[in-house]
């Protein structure tokens, strides 16, 4: 066990903080979930990719770095240490990137990977189905085959950013016959392509943070599709093993919202502890990120060492999601009754983005598989337990 | 950063495990209740001869001269298999404690060997807690007096018996008179490592409690499976899934909290009591939870002395509070993190360097 950073990634750091002093923008850049501040956010992440800062971890000939699980640690420290504006383009270079890597063919790689690293391509993820939430295996939308083309028709539903995004990636029945999780294809569909419609759905903050996609006989050739026609089911669970495992959310996304939590509280001590247990809940946010954070760099040393993760990347996404809402119902508390106040209220004070991210705290228990069902995969995957 | 185990640390961990499967199982731990001492030599002796007394002793004194990582492991399987606490409280906090001791006291390297050679039994009376294990029929415990370190023969002390919950925890008041005779470290000497010595022993405490909750875990995820209602294993029911999966939860998470507090105290970070705090508390809700769920997964057989979880139970219930109790712990994490300049968030997790 060595505890230390090598002088290697004590460099790197260094890099990537000189480099954000120097370039977060010092304004906030407007919300994502609107076209104005998707678009600035688009902005960014070619900044950040012209510095070959977007994806560190991906080769040097797809603009990365080649850094290894550490060193993308050491840089997500920096950059939520930096306040640097949020990633747009998660589900791309997150989900789809890594899974592509996995399972796509060269020729898709190079199609598709440099776009996505330098956000001219931005990323939805097109799982759910009005009928097909938890139980993704109920997917009814249909790929058919004809010639080299698939027709698509069906619907998608809860896409996040699919009303800015330009494609979206997605399982679709290509087997009319199949049921379940047989006879899925993992197609990647253009959002301008004939015969897709989107109709955004406002979220809890009443911006148009999802959507509804639908498709009305809409061909996309064969070479969109990754892994082989009725396999879809195995390149996704890769997918939602990305989204719950580490990639999603790294630890250092919620020590900095628990270091303000700290500094939010120290400022209101006197109300605060009035209530003696939001000291205590302070504390244990606190602990949680740490203890989320630990987590992070022992599984990396694990991998490192050969280790394969598994059904642990269930309990990962309790952790996160359950921590983010610890915090962020903790920041409500303290902040009383100003907590109800939209950004730019003028008696808002610090209030900030405590609300914003306490209403999106709310989906994380939801959203990359619910809790519920994390729960099961770990009693029935991790511990054995006989299936219902 | 490798924040992993070497392979020796884990090939001892994993011959200690097989070693304790066979030799401490369940009945073998209830006859030795039994005694009156609570403590069987045969047993210690057979652990000594693993190496287990003899782990962190320098080799210059027979030892294996490994450090507090390679107690993180082992501690968990002291907890595991449910070992007498005061194995660990000779081993590694009495042993780590003599062995910072300056040279000129004379016993000093006597007593190394005789702990790696498992003839010497320590118990120790650290100020956190109010009575000492196992201090009637050590062969001499270490005894606070103002910040001195005094070392006094079991013929110098009076003990007063105090039954625990747990019926392998023999507790005693002690009652004795500091002297110069007893003296082996001056007020000055003896502070900092009577501090060193209260972060191992919640270090010890809390791998035990990681070790416990595995095995309250084990013990309730099997009976899960074979108990049937309703025509069907409990255990496919998703209520009591979900008690044993966030159990497994807690202990995943409560794991590299210790770690890290292994390493801290074994590198003397600054941090090192702040870490071993938050280790304490971590392992202690992690065993707290598999306790109370593990007791509701086995229903009215869980309330019995008949059923194994009983002993893992009880040892949690005990162990919470040694070496610290929860408020205590957690008043040292909250004075160290909501201090002014505290090194908080992202890039300062292995602490201040
Ligand atoms: C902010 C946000 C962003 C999202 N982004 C995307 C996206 O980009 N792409 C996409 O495809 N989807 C997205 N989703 C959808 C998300 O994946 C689903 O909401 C999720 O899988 C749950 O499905 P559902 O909403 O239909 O709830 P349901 O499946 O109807 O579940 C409702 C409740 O019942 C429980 N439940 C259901 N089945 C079981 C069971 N077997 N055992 C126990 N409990 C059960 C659930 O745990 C939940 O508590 C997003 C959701 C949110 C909130």
């Amino acid at each position: 066990m060595d505890l230390t950073y090598t002088p290697r990634q004590q460099a790197f750091r260094a890099e990537v903080r000189a480099w954000l002093v120097e370039n977060v923008p010092v304004e906030k850049l407007a919300s994502y979930d609107t076209r104005e501040g998707f678009e600035q956010h688009r902005e960014w992440e070619r900044k950040l990719f012209d510095a070959r800062l977007s994806m560190v971890m991906w080769p040097q000939e797809l603009g990365g770095r080649g850094c290894d699980l550490t060193e993308w640690l050491i840089f997500e420290e920096e950059y939520y240490g930096a306040d640097a504006p949020m990633r747009v383009n998660q589900n791309g270079q997150l989900l789809l990137g890594p899974t592509l890597m996995e399972f796509g063919t060269q020729a898709q790689k190079e199609r598709f990977l440099p776009r996505m690293a330098a956000s001219d391509d931005m990323w939805a993820q097109g799982w759910s189905e009005p009928s097909a939430g938890s139980d993704m295996a109920a997917v009814s939308s249909k790929a058919i085959r004809d010639g080299d083309h698939y027709v698509i028709n069906g619907q998608k539903t809860w896409s996040t950013r699919a009303s800015f995004a330009d494609w979206v990636f997605g399982l679709f029945r290509s087997d009319p016959e199949s049921s379940r999780h047989h006879g899925l294809s993992y197609l990647l569909v253009p959002l301008d392509a004939k015969g897709v419609t989107i109709r955004p759905i406002k979220a809890l903050n009443g911006k148009d943070a999802f959507a509804e996609i639908f498709f009305d006989d809409v061909r996309v050739p064969v070479e969109n599709r990754i892994g082989d026609e009725g396999q879809g089911w195995k390149v996704a669970m890769a997918t939602a093993g990305f989204e719950r495992g580490l990639l999603l959310r790294s630890p250092a996304r919620f020590q900095q919202p628990v270091r303000k939590l700290i500094e939010l509280y120290k400022a209101h001590q006197t109300e605060a502890d009035r209530d003696p247990s939001i000291r205590d809940a302070v504390l244990e946010a606190w602990a949680g990120a740490e203890a989320y954070a630990l987590s992070a760099y022992h599984t990396v040393g694990r991998i490192a060492r050969g280790d394969k993760i598994g059904a642990e990347s269930s309990i990962n996404k309790i952790v996160w999601s359950e921590l983010d809402l610890k915090i962020h119902e903790t920041a409500m508390r303290i902040l009383g009754a100003r907590g109800e106040l939209l950004a730019g209220a003028p008696q808002g004070g610090d209030v900030d983005g405590w609300l914003e991210g306490f209403l999106f705290a709310q989906a994380g228990p939801i959203y990359a598989g619910a809790n519920e069902i994390q729960r099961n995969i770990i009693a029935e995957r991790m511990l054995g337990l006989p299936k219902a | 950063m490798d924040f992993t185990f070497t392979d020796d640390e884990r090939t001892f961990r994993e011959a200690i495990s097989r070693f304790l499967m066979t030799e401490a199982a369940p009945e073998a731990l209830r006859e030795i209740w039994e005694t009156d001492s609570g403590r069987s030599p045969d047993l210690r002796n057979k652990i000594a001869e693993q190496g287990l007394m003899a782990l962190s002793i320098p080799e210059s004194a027979g030892g294996l001269e490994m450090g507090d990582v390679a107690w993180s492991l082992m501690t968990q399987e002291l907890g595991y298999y449910g070992i007498p606490d005061s194995l660990a409280d000779t081993a590694y906090v009495s042993a780590g404690l003599i062995n910072a001791l300056p040279d000129s006291v004379s016993d000093r390297q006597g007593w190394l060997e005789q702990i790696a050679e498992g003839s010497l039994r320590i118990a120790i009376g650290h100020p956190v807690n109010p009575l000492v294990a196992d201090a009637h029929l050590a062969d001499f415990t270490l005894l606070a007096h103002a910040g001195e370190i005094h070392a006094v023969p079991r013929a110098l002390i009076d003990v007063e018996h105090n039954p625990s919950i747990d019926s392998s925890r023999r507790l005693c008041r002690v009652m004795w008179e500091p002297s110069s005779a007893t003296r082996i470290a001056d007020a000055a000497t003896g502070q900092p490592l009577w501090d060193q010595a209260l972060n191992r022993g919640a270090l010890s405490v809390a791998g035990q409690l990681l070790g416990l909750a595995q095995r309250m875990l084990d013990l309730s995820v099997d009976y899960a499976a074979q108990r049937k209602q309703f025509g069907k294993p409990i255990g496919s029911f998703q209520a009591v899934k979900h008690h044993l999966a966030d159990v497994a939860g807690k202990i995943e998470f409560a794991k590299p909290v210790l770690y890290r507090a292994a390493y801290s105290l074994q590198h003397g970070s600054a941090d090192a009591a702040l870490h071993a705090s938050l280790a304490h508390t971590a392992c202690g809700e992690a065993a707290h939870l598999a306790a109370r769920h593990g007791i509701q997964v086995h229903g009215a057989m869980g309330y019995t002395w008949e059923v194994d979880l009983q002993m893992f139970m009880k040892r949690t219930w005990a162990l919470e509070s040694a070496w610290g109790d929860r408020t205590f712990h957690k008043a040292r994490v909250s004075d160290a993190v909501l201090s002014d300049g505290a090194a908080l968030g992202p890039g300062h997790l292995f602490g201040r360097s």
